[in-house]
């Protein structure tokens, strides 16, 4: 190009210039920094306070997190071990707490020589769920994933295998029947695939898993559920409830649009009734009243109990965060599927829920993370959350009086757990996106 | 899934109702273990260690009727209770026996129907201020600034005190005993008042006790004991007869150290024998075999013992006998005779 017109015109230039690096003030870090921090004088004023208040926070925090105690027995030995720095007692954490009582702040109670079996069933629950949450794993795994709550529920609690057994066996009953009658009357099928196992559940579970015990005794050291406690027992109510009011709350939105009125009147009360009392009153609930009405010397295990009312709680929560997702929905979806001759069940589970969750994600998540961070409500109907447990070991009289580190663990445990939380729905969104691109 | 567990469990329950009745000894030898409710951490009274293991006061009382009944201190299952939860898990079956030190009051005796079986801790509100202050008497307090604790009997107890004395006070509302330290140790208030014992478990905890001093006025009466249900007297005569047992343990000069060889044979004292079923049959009175007391006292020690290894003077939180001394010392314990 520089050749055509090189005699034509003088002024015209005939080679191209070399590439010259950027001003200096217009790359790298330079850049950043003006642009992002310096980019105006309202913008350098809020810098300045703001790494101010940074130094003023991290001059506190790091010599305590760096001169801070690892070794000790008790709160006093701390005190001198610092005291022997030079230092005033403020002035490092005594992290021995965590050291000291790790294994009570992780498992509570739980049978020490039995600690590999949360942390199993833990794991197992990574597992399962992977096929859940990445495409890429083979759908046979969702097999295991079916599998894991029953597997989970008898690794921690132990016990005969025979009871789990026989309570998923109550699932293949429902299906059984839901096949054999699904010829005959739709309504009638879904009905006898309900009633039929919740039956067999209250009569024959029980004394059927018995005999066999007798027979063939298979099973583990059982725990009791007093003895959970720490994150084990946080988790084990969070995930549990996490698990359980995803399906429950679909089924309550979807119930909620219903054009039955028995169904969506059940489910409007339902939800605005849970929806419209605290948490923590369900708890009491669930700890104290039904003591009261149930027959005095039932033993309806409390840790159960929980699980149940957060699991109601929340389901409520993400039934109303579907329906967000579902009236955001056009009505020509609703409309395509019709035309495309589905029945209902087809229809939601093509082409409207894909894309009603789809747009519940952070909804969703959200409503997790809420949940997960309620669960430490449950100290204060007496059971040993990681909350309660700082409560514990305070009363010890090696550790009273130590607050900030106990308080500043569990907070960042909690951080750690919802903040991945977090970002996995932030990862599945970009995954999910399929327009404007 | 969720409803069926809770159908189940009403159906179950419906089904065990009638067999339920008031047998607590019956339940607690077919269980293999004691069902005790405590607190949910107490310094001094109920707290575990770093291994799991309970200890305290109030679960020397759990271990001691654990040992009576069944023949084994550590086969009691400790059900940690709040302020709410602690009487509805008794009324309901879910513990045995309550050790959370809870002030025997009429109305919980009666109202809320329970059995109190006897008093482990004479305990009184106090007041607690920093040395440097100069005060000697909670009566030269007037104007000072007090953290109390919102919405207890301790609250009530200040105003009455301090109307009668006909002085002033600002009230500074806190509402856990860990607010309470912090505020007090910040200087929020000039006094912090509750519970003597609890008094005596903050102040220990703190990186100069020296620095702050308990008033000697103690302006109410918190008599703390372990109580069960109404209603089922044979139990509740066990509990009462083994924190009996622990006292008149220390009044015979019976501890840990000297039980094997008191037990073994009738020896002088006869009513050492008695205690220790060496003579006659006390515990088959009870439903239970001869030798109860002394695997009561075996387990934790006498009433003395328990009270020196947990709060006592040799102790961080270093409570002196006082009022809980045997009514021989001063003090108020008194056991009925064993006869």
């Amino acid at each position: 190009m520089s050749d055509t017109h090189a005699q034509t015109v003088a002024y015209v230039r005939d080679t191209m210039l070399a590439e010259s690096a950027p001003p200096l003030a217009e790359k790298g870090a330079v850049k950043w920094f003006r642009e992002n921090l310096f980019s105006s004088p309202v913008n350098v004023l809020l810098t300045i306070v703001s790494l101010f208040v940074l130094f003023l926070v991290l001059r506190l925090v790091l010599p305590w997190l760096t001169n801070a105690v690892w070794d000790a027995n008790s709160l006093s030995e701390c005190r001198e071990i610092l005291a022997a720095k030079g230092l005033g007692s403020h002035d490092g954490a005594c992290l021995a707490v965590i050291k000291d009582r790790w294994h009570q702040l992780m498992f509570g109670f739980y049978p020490s020589h039995l600690y590999w079996r949360p942390v199993l069933a833990f794991v197992l629950f990574l597992v399962a769920i992977m096929p859940v949450l990445f495409s890429w794993v083979p759908r046979q795994a969702l097999y295991l994933t079916a599998a894991a709550p029953f597997l989970g529920y008898w690794l921690v609690w132990g016990g005969s295998i025979w009871g789990i057994v026989f309570v998923a066996l109550a699932i293949v009953i429902g299906y059984a029947v839901f096949r054999a009658l699904e010829g005959v009357n739709g309504i009638l099928a879904t009905v006898g695939a309900i009633l039929v196992p919740i039956i067999y559940l209250l009569y024959a579970a029980g004394p059927l898993a018995g005999q066999v015990n007798d027979i063939l005794p298979i099973g583990i050291e059982a725990v009791k559920s007093n003895q959970l406690g720490g994150f084990t027992l946080a988790i084990i109510i969070g995930l549990a409830g996490i698990v359980l009011s995803l399906p429950l709350g679909i089924l309550l939105a979807l119930g909620r649009q219903s054009d039955l009125f028995i169904i969506k009147t059940f489910s409007v009360i339902f939800i605005e009734v849970i929806r419209g009392v605290p948490l923590i009153v369900w708890l009491f609930t669930a700890s104290l009243l039904l003591n009261y009405f149930l027959p005095p010397g039932t033993n309806f295990d409390l840790v159960l109990r929980v699980i149940i009312m957060v699991t109601l709680f929340s389901a409520a929560y993400i039934a109303e965060v579907v329906r967000g997702g579902l009236a955001a929905l056009p009505t020509g979806q609703y409309e395509a599927a019709d035309a495309l001759g589905l029945d209902y069940p087809k229809s939601m589970r093509l082409i409207v829920l894909p894309q009603a969750l789809k747009i519940s994600i952070p909804g969703i998540v959200n409503t997790f993370i809420g949940l997960f961070k309620d669960t430490t409500l449950v100290v204060f109907i007496g059971l040993s959350d990681p909350i309660g447990f700082t409560n514990l070991i305070r009363a010890n009289t090696d550790w009273n009086g130590i607050y900030w580190e106990l308080f500043g663990f569990v907070g960042l445990v909690f951080f750690i757990l919802c903040f991945s939380m977090g970002r996995y729905s932030l990862w599945l969104e970009r995954q999910l996106q399929r327009e404007h691109r | 899934m969720k409803h069926s567990v809770l159908l189940g469990a009403i159906t179950v329950a419906g089904f065990t109702a009638g067999a339920a009745a008031a047998d607590t000894l019956g339940d607690v030898q077919e269980r293999g273990t004691l069902n005790c409710g405590v607190t949910t951490g107490l310094v001094g009274f109920a707290a575990p260690d770093a291994n799991g293991e309970w200890e305290g006061f109030d679960v020397g009382v759990c271990r001691a009727v654990a040992a009576a009944v069944l023949g084994d201190a550590s086969a009691v299952n400790f059900v940690t209770t709040t302020g709410q939860t602690r009487f509805t898990a008794l009324a309901s079956g879910e513990i045995d026996m309550l050790a959370r030190n809870t002030t025997w009051t009429f109305s919980r005796d009666t109202d809320l129907a329970f059995e109190f079986v006897g008093i482990n801790y004479y305990d009184g509100q106090g007041f607690m201020i920093p040395r440097e202050l100069g005060v000697s008497s909670a009566k030269d307090l007037d104007g000072a600034t007090v953290c109390i604790q919102t919405g207890t009997t301790t609250e009530l107890n200040l105003a009455d005190f301090f109307r009668t004395n006909n002085i002033s006070y600002e009230p500074v509302p806190i509402e856990t005993n860990a607010e309470a330290q912090q505020q007090y140790l910040a200087g929020a208030c000039d006094v912090y008042t509750t519970d003597a014992s609890g008094l005596a478990a903050t102040r220990a905890s703190f990186e100069s006790p020296d620095e702050h001093m308990l008033l000697p006025e103690i302006i109410s009466k918190e008599p703390l004991g372990p109580l069960v249900r109404h209603g089922d007297h044979e139990w509740g005569d066990i509990v009462r007869w083994t924190l009996n047992a622990l006292i008149a343990a220390e009044e015979l000069g019976v501890s840990s150290a000297n039980i094997a060889d008191l037990g073994a044979a009738a020896g002088e004292n006869p009513e050492v024998n008695r205690l220790l079923g060496t003579e006659g049959e006390l515990g088959s009175y009870m439903g239970l075999d001869a030798d109860w007391a002394a695997r009561a006292i075996a387990a934790g020690g006498n009433y003395g013992e328990l009270f020196e290894k947990n709060i006592g003077e040799n102790t961080p939180i270093g409570l002196a006998r006082g009022l809980n001394a045997q009514w021989t010392d001063g003090g108020l314990l008194y056991s009925p005779p064993f006869r």
